[in-house]
């Protein structure tokens, strides 16, 4: 599609306002009947928010919607789902405590009608679910379900209120590549269908796969629109970032060298007591990076905490330069040279209302050269924090701001300098880039690189497999507490990793033969 | 002991614990509504007395019970907007702000009563028994369930009713969702707002009554805090019952027996306790129970947390 049927939705010059910031900056876009319209840009850039005016659910400082040429009232949810809009969004609008049937009639009809009234709703779910091949159960509470689960549960609510236009907030963070698959293969389906799909990104792969057609935003505004086809991801990106972004990583120093980091049959718990990591066993040496692979959940948190000392080992043993580490406090291992990069930084890595400054020195707070006798040394502290903000270009307001009032992906890259800073021999980092954008993935995957050159040992757990194959010697595959295989970083194997990430290893076996067996008749041939 | 005096005090004591626990069947079944919005309204005791002290002095000036009960439920709601208009449209902290309502109360009500009661030392008649045909005159059953007043009856109905909105209508649906994840009834252009005020208030009505019943059914007369802590017991009962109104009502009548068998025992001369012991249970009681009960992620996850608007 190249020239867009009639625009079903036209936003002009939506602008809106958070304090002192910008978020939307007359932002316009225009979609058309019945195609897949991708809206791409970084963290921060203003995708959300000029959805939510979409959606009623913010009211606009300025500007106007035209939906079917005529004009929405603005900041109503109520009118855009009379007008047949609907909006998954990134963090789901449904209670757990309730089951998805009840999800569905939420707020639904006036508040006195009793429930038993809407017990045709399990029918008409069932339906939509035939139609779409979207398997949902109508009597399961939502806590109960996994987050693809959930998304699709989402996805069919939407439908199930009949929504012609459908805004998807960055729907595949959180799925594999398999459920990945599916999801875009559904998008596909809904436009057949006459539906219209705004679907937020910001992997331009999927965007390039999907869409028809795609704006960028950078700052709150729309910087770029254009037809897929008539586009390439080089220039999405240029787009995204406002700058050319280097592709090129530093390329490999040296072979790996000595054994720096052993894990031998090691066994742990999860929060519930019971087995997370069962039996797990690698070993990493210097100038060497290592990627776990798999779907979140299948014990690769559980994992990272245990060789962090943060969870004790039921089992096992962990050596780091020949040292055995695993019965040790968190304390102690805390003076080893060790370091970990925890999943959700913002969450795990840092103590939010503390300022830059006492986050810098959170582990070695008791030490030299931040303390004597027991006393901070404030000089020493403000100027390698500040070093860290300056080699990592964390955007803030000073290094006595607390962290929690920088944006995540900045959050992110302080807690990597600092750990960097520490000088560590072996490097865990649980999830490296998920949750930033672009230009601080690329500064944090080009520091990640420059240890290994320097003969670190790296340990990478990750759900991006950008980030994998981009960053690892090797990948080994994590499902269900166990490693299920070993793959090079080549991407010809993807579909491989996928079945190995879901379980599927005897699936994965066959592919690989398969796939080797079809080489080597070409070979023959 | 005989079989005949067993019995009887059995019977007395059966009948006595549904009474006992009827203040805080009312008010606990409030308070698990309210709380299923996600409002944790401390504010149930202050809310109590001033049922109590209101349903007293309109009974007393007026010489009619049932504008009484009124009375109470009326002042309980109109605490209860105060408090909401606190915590949730100031989104104030919910334990300061029900803090605050119970020393309103305990205060306001002994101000009041020392004001304008203390010194006629008059009763008000109080509700009487209803006689259920047949059924009351059942040896031993028959006054242990079946000569208890109107407000006792209407525990039921009340429970049942609670539980019917909370689970089988689309209202009671929003406000467990609301207590839940109230983003999702935001979107919806639903106002999170207007559904918690709704919560509390109905928690407050409830309450005043749970209080009156204390003046105008219980005892004749208001003295300063009356209620002593059965708002407190109250709040425990919601969290022993898992946020269900038919949980409260059996909860209610496992801590009304101990009310009971107080009563009882203190009144029996061979049981040589020292009396404040005996009236300590219900309170010994309520400290094992939440040590014993270890469902706290039954809890509505938002229960005590002010919603802002994105």
């Amino acid at each position: 599609m190249s020239v867009p049927s009639a625009p079903i939705l036209q936003m002009e010059n939506i602008s809106k306002r958070f304090g002192r910031v910008a978020a939307n900056a007359a932002a316009s876009i225009e979609v058309g009947e019945g195609e897949i319209f991708a809206l791409v840009g970084e963290n921060g850039a203003g995708k959300s928010v000029l959805m939510s005016i979409l959606c009623g659910v913010l009211r606009p400082d300025a500007g106007r919607i035209l939906f079917k040429g005529q004009p929405l009232k603005l900041g109503s949810p109520l009118e855009a789902t009379r007008h047949r809009i609907g909006m998954v969004h990134q963090h789901f609008m449904l209670a757990p405590n309730l089951t998805v049937a009840e999800n569905y009639v939420l707020c639904q009809g006036s508040p006195l009608r009793p429930l038993w009234r809407t017990t045709d709703v399990a029918g008409r779910i069932a339906e939509l679910s035939r139609r779409y091949g979207l398997e949902v159960r109508p009597d399961a509470f939502v806590r109960d379900l996994s987050v693809g689960e959930r998304q699709r549960v989402e996805i069919l609510r939407i439908l199930f209120q009949g929504a012609e236009l459908i805004v998807l907030d960055e729907p595949t963070a959180v799925l594999t590549p398999g459920e990945t698959d599916r999801l875009l293969k559904l998008l596909r389906e809904l436009a057949r269908d006459r539906k219209t799909v705004i679907f937020i990104s910001h992997k331009l792969d999927e965007v390039m796969r999907v869409s028809d057609r795609v704006s960028v935003m950078r700052d709150g505004r729309v910087v770029f629109s254009a037809s897929t086809r008539d586009t390439n991801p080089r220039e999405l990106a240029r787009q995204m970032v406002g700058r050319d972004v280097p592709t090129d990583l530093p390329a490999r120093a040296a072979s790996p060298g000595q054994v720096v980091f052993s894990v031998e049959n090691l066994h742990c718990r999860n929060d519930l007591g019971l087995p997370a990591v069962r039996g797990v066993s690698f070993v990493i040496r210097q100038g060497e990076i290592i990627g776990v692979a798999g779907v979140s959940g299948n014990g690769q948190s559980e994992l990272a905490r245990a060789l962090a000392g943060l969870i004790p080992a039921t089992e096992g043993t962990i050596r780091l330069n020949g040292e055995e580490i695993s019965g040790l406090s968190s304390h102690a291992i805390n003076r080893r040279p060790i370091a970990h990069i925890p999943e959700d930084c913002a969450a795990n890595g840092v103590v939010p209302q503390l300022p830059l400054t006492e986050n810098a020195i959170l582990q070695r707070y008791d030490r030299a050269p931040f303390a004597t006798l027991g006393l901070l040394n404030v000089r020493a502290i403000e100027s390698h924090t500040q070093a860290l903000v300056e080699k990592f270009h964390v955007r803030t307001d000073g290094i006595h701001a607390p962290i929690q009032s920088l944006s995540g992906g900045n959050q992110q890259k302080f807690v990597v300098a600092r750990e960097l800073a520490r000088h560590p021999d072996f490097l865990i980092v649980n999830q490296l880039t998920r949750g930033i954008d672009i230009g601080a993935s690329e500064l944090v995957m080009q520091a990640i690189l420059e240890q290994r050159n320097l003969n670190k040992a790296i340990l990478l757990i990750s759900t991006e497999l950008e980030e994998l194959f981009a960053l690892c010697d090797r990948i080994l595959v994590m499902y269900d507490g166990r490693l299920v295989g070993e793959l090079p970083p080549d991407r010809g194997r993807l579909e491989e990793l996928g079945l190995l990430m879901t379980g599927e290893a005897i699936e994965a076996r066959r592919l690989r033969e398969a796939v080797a067996g079809a080489v080597s008749g070409d070979a023959t041939q | 002991m005989q079989t005949a005096s067993m019995l009887d005090f059995l019977s007395t004591a059966v009948g006595a614990d549904w009474r006992l626990a009827t203040p805080l069947i009312f008010a606990a079944t409030g308070e698990a509504i309210c709380e299923r919005a996600g409002v944790l309204n401390i504010g149930v005791e202050g809310i109590m007395l001033i049922g109590a002290f209101s349903g007293f002095a309109t009974s007393h000036a007026t010489g009619d019970l049932a504008l009484g009960f009124g009375a109470g439920m009326a002042s309980g709601f109109l605490t209860a907007l105060v408090f909401a208009v606190f915590a949730v449209t100031i989104k104030a902290n919910q334990i300061v702000a029900g803090v605050a309502i119970n020393l309103l109360g305990l205060g306001l009500t002994s101000f009041l009563f020392r004001t304008y009661f203390i010194s006629t030392g008059r009763g008000v008649d109080i509700a009487r028994p209803l006689n259920i045909p047949f059924l009351s005159d059942i040896p031993y059953l028959g006054p242990a369930l079946f000569q208890q007043n109107l407000l006792v009856y209407a525990t039921i109905p009340v429970v049942i009713a609670a539980w019917g909105v909370l689970f089988r209508t689309s209202y009671g649906l929003t406000i467990r969702a609301v207590g839940e994840h109230p983003k999702a009834v935001d979107v919806t252009g639903k106002s999170v707002a207007l559904y918690r005020y709704s919560a509390v208030l109905i928690g407050g009505a409830l309450g005043g009554l749970g209080g009156a019943f204390l003046t105008l059914a219980h005892a004749n007369q208001f003295v300063e805090n009356i209620t002593s802590g059965r708002g407190f017991i109250a709040l425990s009962i919601v969290v022993f019952a898992r946020w269900s109104p038919i949980g409260v009502f059996f909860v209610s009548l496992l801590f009304g027996l101990f009310y009971a068998l107080q009563l009882q025992l203190q009144a029996d001369p061979n049981v040589r306790v020292p009396y404040q012991a005996l009236q300590a249970l219900p309170y010994l009681t309520t400290i094992v129970a939440l040590m014993l009960v270890r469902n706290r992620w039954d809890a509505p996850s938002m229960l005590g947390i002010p919603y802002w608007k994105a």
